[in-house]
């Protein structure tokens, strides 16, 4: 077991670093720093001193060091249009991400599970197709048109939510939340909402799947045969079961809703990670793109690692097959 | 005498009505219809240039004096713009058709190209086996855990800023298709590599390796056509996926041009007049993308049922 985590851990090891060389490589060789730099006036000696105080004359690999140890320490560098520290800039618009993200997937969860099911144990009703129908839409659809069909709908025509940001934030240290306040919370609604929909059907599909699966099984046969009541059967018994698989995919697809959260912070003006991604890859600003691939790429393999693990210790039929040699 | 008739051989029209696929076509309607939708719009992308008003590409034809008409049924519409004008005077349907053209040429370019990448890699992957197969795959998981979009927008901004911010138009749609192609490559790779590791243990490989045919050969000619059915299904599906991701880079502007608008790009537009209420600007946009994906996505369904007999 302690064999198993080292090595997946060693592992997540590796895959950062060679993300950290892709960084890197972007860092360096995408463009010329000093050009972003240094004004038009400048004259070729005063560049080379500005080269040089950058430390881009020492060799490749030195530079790779420095780089990669600075990292380590969240020192990404500074951004080219906001003259700023990157780490600095990414801390001010993580919890803004980090939040939506959460209310994004607690959305998913719940009524993605609630309705899979319903149409699980309900599968020939009508009210069933017609989630499954919404939900095959739901997938076609791109988020951003989705988005913008909320914000037509509730901010323009009927003007209950607003369009745009974050609303009033309160601060605790360097962390800011909307969750307390009134205008916080509505401006919550439409961007998690549009960010969990993708989520919430799959979920929805996975639950109804699953708990169709468990519900042909031969203990809900005799759990039905014992006399219990179909209560019991249904949320006791079936649901339990369900719910390991729902939770791991559910935990490993927060990566990708934080990457997601790109578009629908773009279309609500949400003052999060991706919205200043997407104004770095606009503004080639490559100090920000670097260091925000190497922040989520942090996030995607960490929670990897924790499900990976996580699983082995609930799942003891897994345990088995790891021991083995591979 | 009379002769018994010679039985012929069936024509292809025949064979192909006769065929389990086009049987399980004619049983769903709604495949039907999404068919027809996708032949429709990809007629009328394809002939854009005759069923539309005006070139919206070419800036001489567009107007200030045609700006924001409202579509032609409403009190303040005008003839000839059905749909109605954006704010450059720009005719909406003829955007639109010359849009999805665009939108489409992206994206089947995009498939093409990841298809080619990952069934190359796959095939190479799965005939050498090796250093050189676990090499690819650890790629490709790597890779898999990054959203395609993800991938899509960084390659976009390297690629940026080592040409200049102020790409031309065609430029750009070749980023895109290279931006979409490597982020999708992964799966035809995977795909095709569980193939030939099945099939190249098979009697028929040992057989043209005996007679000295090269590796490459024996790839190409007679272990591809074996995996081509999943290939079709996960090109299909990925072909809405391409078309999606290329609207959505488009729409956060790091696609097409507002001087050469893909879909994406009208929306983008459109969304600067939802709160002035010219709101035919992004919906008719809106709608043709809509329905472009989910009828694709409709089809892709269809035929991953049809050609799996394991579902029936």
């Amino acid at each position: 077991m302690l064999a198993f985590i080292l090595r997946r851990a060693l592992q997540s090891i590796g895959v950062m670093i060679a993300v950290g060389i892709i960084a890197f490589t972007m860092f360096r060789f995408a463009g010329d720093p000093v050009n972003q730099m240094v004004a038009i006036d400048t004259t070729p000696a005063q560049r080379a001193e500005v080269r040089a105080s950058l430390g881009l004359d020492d060799p490749v690999p030195v530079q790779f060091a420095r780089y990669f140890i600075n990292a380590v320490q969240f020192k990404f560098g500074v951004s080219y249009q906001f003259r700023q520290p990157v780490s600095a800039l990414l801390k001010e618009r993580m919890p803004a991400t980090l939040e939506l993200a959460t209310c994004a997937t607690v959305i998913a969860l719940v009524f993605g599970i609630l309705m899979g099911i319903y149409s699980a144990l309900r599968k020939d009703s009508f009210f069933a197709k017609v989630l499954q129908a919404v939900s095959l839409i739901g997938i076609s659809l791109p988020t951003f048109l989705i988005g913008i069909l909320l914000i037509y709908l509730f901010a323009v025509t009927l003007g209950w939510l607003p369009s745009f940001g974050r609303g009033d934030v309160v601060k605790f240290g360097w962390w800011t939340t909307g969750l307390l306040t009134i205008s916080g919370l509505k401006a919550l609604i439409m961007p998690s909402v549009t960010l969990g929909l993708f989520q919430m059907t799959l979920i929805m599909r996975l639950v109804r799947a699953e708990m169709l699966e468990v519900l042909r099984t031969d203990y809900i046969r005799f759990a039905r045969a014992r006399g219990l009541t179909t209560r019991a059967i249904h949320f006791g018994h079936a649901l339990k079961n369900t719910l390991v698989p729902v939770i791991t995919v559910a935990g490993l697809q927060f990566g990708s809703v934080i990457a997601f959260a790109i578009i629908t912070e773009t279309v609500f003006q949400w003052p999060g990670m991706g919205l200043l991604f997407v104004q770095a890859v606009q503004n080639v600003d490559i100090p920000i793109m670097a260091a925000y691939l190497l922040v989520v790429s942090l996030i995607f393999v960490t929670i990897n690692l924790i499900v990976d693990i996580l699983y082995t210790i609930v799942d003891p039929r897994l345990r088995a097959t790891i021991n083995r040699p591979a | 005498m009379t002769d018994a008739p010679i039985p012929r051989t069936p024509s292809l029209l025949a064979r192909t009505i006769d065929s389990d696929i086009f049987y399980s076509f004619r049983r769903s309607k709604l495949t039907m219809v999404s068919a027809a939708i996708v032949f429709l719009l990809l007629m009328m992308a394809l002939l854009a240039p005759v069923l539309v008003v005006q070139n919206p590409f070419d800036p001489a034809q567009l107007e200030l004096i045609n700006s924001r008409i409202a579509p032609l049924w409403t009190a303040e519409g005008q003839k000839p713009f059905l749909l109605g004008t954006d704010e450059q005077g720009r005719d909406i349907y003829s955007a639109i058709l010359y849009g999805m053209r665009i939108s489409l040429v992206v994206g089947v370019l995009g498939v093409s190209f990841a298809a080619v990448l990952g069934i190359g890699l796959g095939l190479i992957a799965g005939y050498v086996g090796g250093a050189v197969d676990s090499l690819i795959m650890r790629i490709a998981d790597v890779q898999l855990t990054f959203p395609a979009i993800l991938i899509a927008l960084l390659i976009d901004g390297v690629v940026k800023s080592a040409l200049g911010n102020h790409l031309d138009a065609s430029t750009t749609l070749i980023v895109l298709v290279v931006a979409i192609g490597l982020s999708f490559w992964v799966q035809y790779a995977r795909t095709v590599r569980g193939s030939v590791m099945v099939e190249k243990n098979k009697d028929y490989v040992a057989a043209a390796q005996l007679i000295g045919l090269p590796a490459r050969v024996i790839m190409i000619r007679h272990v591809l056509p074996n995996t081509m059915g999943p290939i079709l299904v996960i090109a299909t599906i990925n072909l809405a996926l391409a078309i999606i991701t290329e609207a959505t880079l488009s729409f956060l502007g790091s696609g097409m041009p507002d001087t050469m608008p893909s879909l994406g790009t009208l929306i983008r537009i459109g969304n600067n007049y939802l709160f002035s209420g010219e709101w035919w600007v992004i919906a008719f946009p809106g709608l043709a993308l809509a329905s472009l994906i989910l009828s694709i996505n409709l089809l892709g369904d269809w035929l991953r049922d049809a050609l799996n007999p394991k579902l029936q």
